[in-house]
């Protein structure tokens, strides 16, 4: 798996509480492949939401994106659609562990959240720790991930990690 | 410093003698548990892992119960990869369907979740286990998937917040109640990361059930774990099921919560929860005139014995009303044949609800009674998010089983009050 410490996309401005049933309905949880599931992402706030998402957007959301389920396909969908980051306020706290371990970049800030609309151009520099927004100009400083976060960002997810850790 | 009991619990699963919120930890966990929705994930990464053999095979469960009895070919298959690698692997807790039930009701009930485990599954109600005085909490495949391989899961140690609930509780509300008022309080996210401590003499009165519904809904409140302390009704309860050891912990006196919120139950009435989120939840008397489609009686939050009682308690003597249909959900074979035993199932049958096997179901829109466009649903489970019941244009309103039962007789949402007026004006 490689990482991506630079992401630059168009980002889709969403709102609050963006629950997993929303990112990805429940009646297509008994699909285990990440494509199938990424043709699915955010369906359910959206019919016409898969159609519209190209690779490389970005999300951005309000406060506790992903609440409800520990389905790991919300976050496997996002993922396999292309989406480069999302972007929250905040996160519901197994979603935030499940995007982790499956090395979907996630940034928590609610000042970006607020400056941002749909259609706006964002760079993120994970390793800088930095975010731009490209048609304001504007830059923010992101709070850095705990080490050992920073450990399971680097390896690619919880299974390289393991991986490592048994091998040794 | 004094420890919470979560604190303790996780400071005894990683070998120190004390953590700190905000500290992050790699603990070992007691069990790790997989359903056919989660599991099948787990298992392709464990296989891609290149991982042989699980850590012990006495410590994870595998159980079909979401879409389980097989609803299509593509569900068969993932219950039929569980089944294969449960196999495989020789897993003492595998449990096939016509013997298992939802998890969250299945397990506590067979003894596999003790008072002081550290208990992760991959599904997000495994806070439910909290009623044993156990930490249990919802994670990803993954997070399954490494944890069959090492034994370990990484956490970040929450704050604490104690909820302490005094008074005495009104009729017909239940723990169901308790917590949708909490969640009322405090919002979808106001426990986000955080360990919710349940406590006080309301408490200490309620049956295992009540709290089990009550850990149950933590996650709804964003919580990382509801914790109730072990007393005697525990013990009780875990006595005759338990097949090992367990410790009982207690928080100290002296430990520090981030919050502490008092509330007096006698204030509290039986709640409904307006979609589209668990907060949205009002007492009875402010829901004013609400016709509804489907009532669903069940889940992993509400399918146990006390709520069948409950419900059949109500639905004695009457039929559903013509425009709705019931559906009970008995939570495991034990509970469905003891509802048999006690007469609940003859009620229910005469009443005209249709009983479904022990499944998940319809709570997250997978079968049993999903819901078309327009329809509204009075249902006993956790999420009343759009769509989560089916159609993205269907309405899901949260209550406790006398609520629900005396809805699906009135038409309406409504309490069993309303239904005692309604059957004298009748008469």
């Amino acid at each position: 798996m490689t990482v991506v410490s630079l992401i630059q996309g168009r980002a889709w401005r969403l709102g609050p509480n963006i629950d997993t049933d929303a990112i990805l309905p429940a009646n297509y949880m008994n699909l285990t492949d990440p494509q199938e599931l990424g043709r699915h992402c955010l369906e359910g706030l959206d019919p016409d939401f898969p159609r519209k998402l190209l690779a490389g957007d970005l999300l951005v959301a309000g406060s506790n994106f992903g609440c409800g389920s520990s389905r790991e396909h919300a976050p496997l969908a996002i993922k396999a659609a292309g989406v480069g980051a999302v972007v929250a306020a905040s996160f519901a706290r197994i979603f935030y562990r499940n995007a982790l371990n499956i090395g979907l970049p996630i940034v928590e800030c609610p000042e970006v959240v607020e400056a941002v609309s749909t259609g706006d151009r964002l760079k993120i520099d994970l390793a800088a720790g930095l975010l731009l927004h490209l048609e304001k100009g504007t830059s923010y400083r992101l709070p850095p991930f705990p080490p050992f976060m920073q450990e399971l960002i680097a390896v690619g997810g919880l299974m390289n990690y393991v991986m490592r850790r048994t091998k040794r | 410093m004094g420890m919470t009991i979560t604190e303790k619990i996780l400071a005894a699963h990683c070998g120190l003698p004390e953590v700190v919120p905000g500290q992050l930890i790699m603990a070992r966990i007691d069990l790790a548990l997989g359903s056919d929705v989660t599991a099948p994930i787990a298992i392709e990464e464990f296989n891609k892992a290149g991982a042989r053999r699980v850590f012990d095979r006495k410590k994870i469960v595998l159980l079909p119960d979401h879409f389980a009895p097989n609803k299509d070919v593509q569900s068969a298959r993932q219950c039929q990869a569980l089944r294969k690698f449960a196999q495989e692997q020789e897993l003492e807790h595998y449990y096939e369907v016509g013997r298992v039930g939802i998890e969250h009701a299945f397990l506590p009930e067979q003894g596999l979740v003790l008072p002081g485990d550290l208990v992760i599954g991959a599904d997000s109600h495994t806070c439910t286990y909290g009623a044993l005085g156990a930490f249990a909490t919802g994670v990803g495949s993954t997070d399954l998937a490494a944890a069959m391989i090492t034994g370990e899961a990484w956490f970040k140690v929450p704050e604490s917040i104690k909820f302490v609930f005094r008074g005495t509780l009104r009729k017909w509300v239940t723990g169901k109640d308790l917590i949708l008022y909490t969640i009322g309080r405090i919002g979808v996210e106001g426990a986000r990361y955080q360990a919710m401590e349940l406590s006080g003499p309301v408490i200490d009165q309620l049956g295992m059930d009540g709290r089990f519904t009550m850990a149950n809904m933590a996650i709804e409140a964003g919580a990382k774990n509801g914790i109730f302390a072990p007393d005697e009704a525990t013990l009780a309860y875990v006595r005759g099921r338990a097949r090992r050891d367990f410790q009982c912990f207690q928080s100290d006196a002296d430990a520090t919560y981030c919050q502490i919120h008092e509330f007096d139950a006698g204030e509290i009435e039986p709640q409904v929860a307006f979609p589209p989120l668990p907060e949205n939840s009002r007492p009875l008397s402010q829901v004013g005139e609400i016709p509804i489609d489907q009532v669903v009686i069940g889940s992993c939050t509400n399918g146990r014995l006390s709520d069948l009682e409950q419900a059949a308690q109500i639905m004695r003597g009457h039929k559903v009303h013509q425009k709705v249909r019931l559906i009970v959900i008995p939570a495991t074979q034990a509970i469905y044949l003891e509802a048999l035993k006690r007469g609940y199932l003859e009620v229910f049958l005469e009443a005209q609800a249709v009983i479904s096997p022990p499944t998940c179901g319809p709570c997250l829109g997978g079968h049993m009674g999903v819901l078309a466009e327009g329809e509204r649903a009075v249902a006993t489970t956790n999420r009343n998010f759009v769509g989560r019941m089916g159609s993205p244009k269907s309405e899901i309103y949260l209550t406790n089983p006398a609520v629900a039962a005396a809805s699906a007789i009135l038409g309406r949402i409504a309490g069993p009050d309303a239904l005692a007026r309604s059957a004298s004006i009748g008469n």
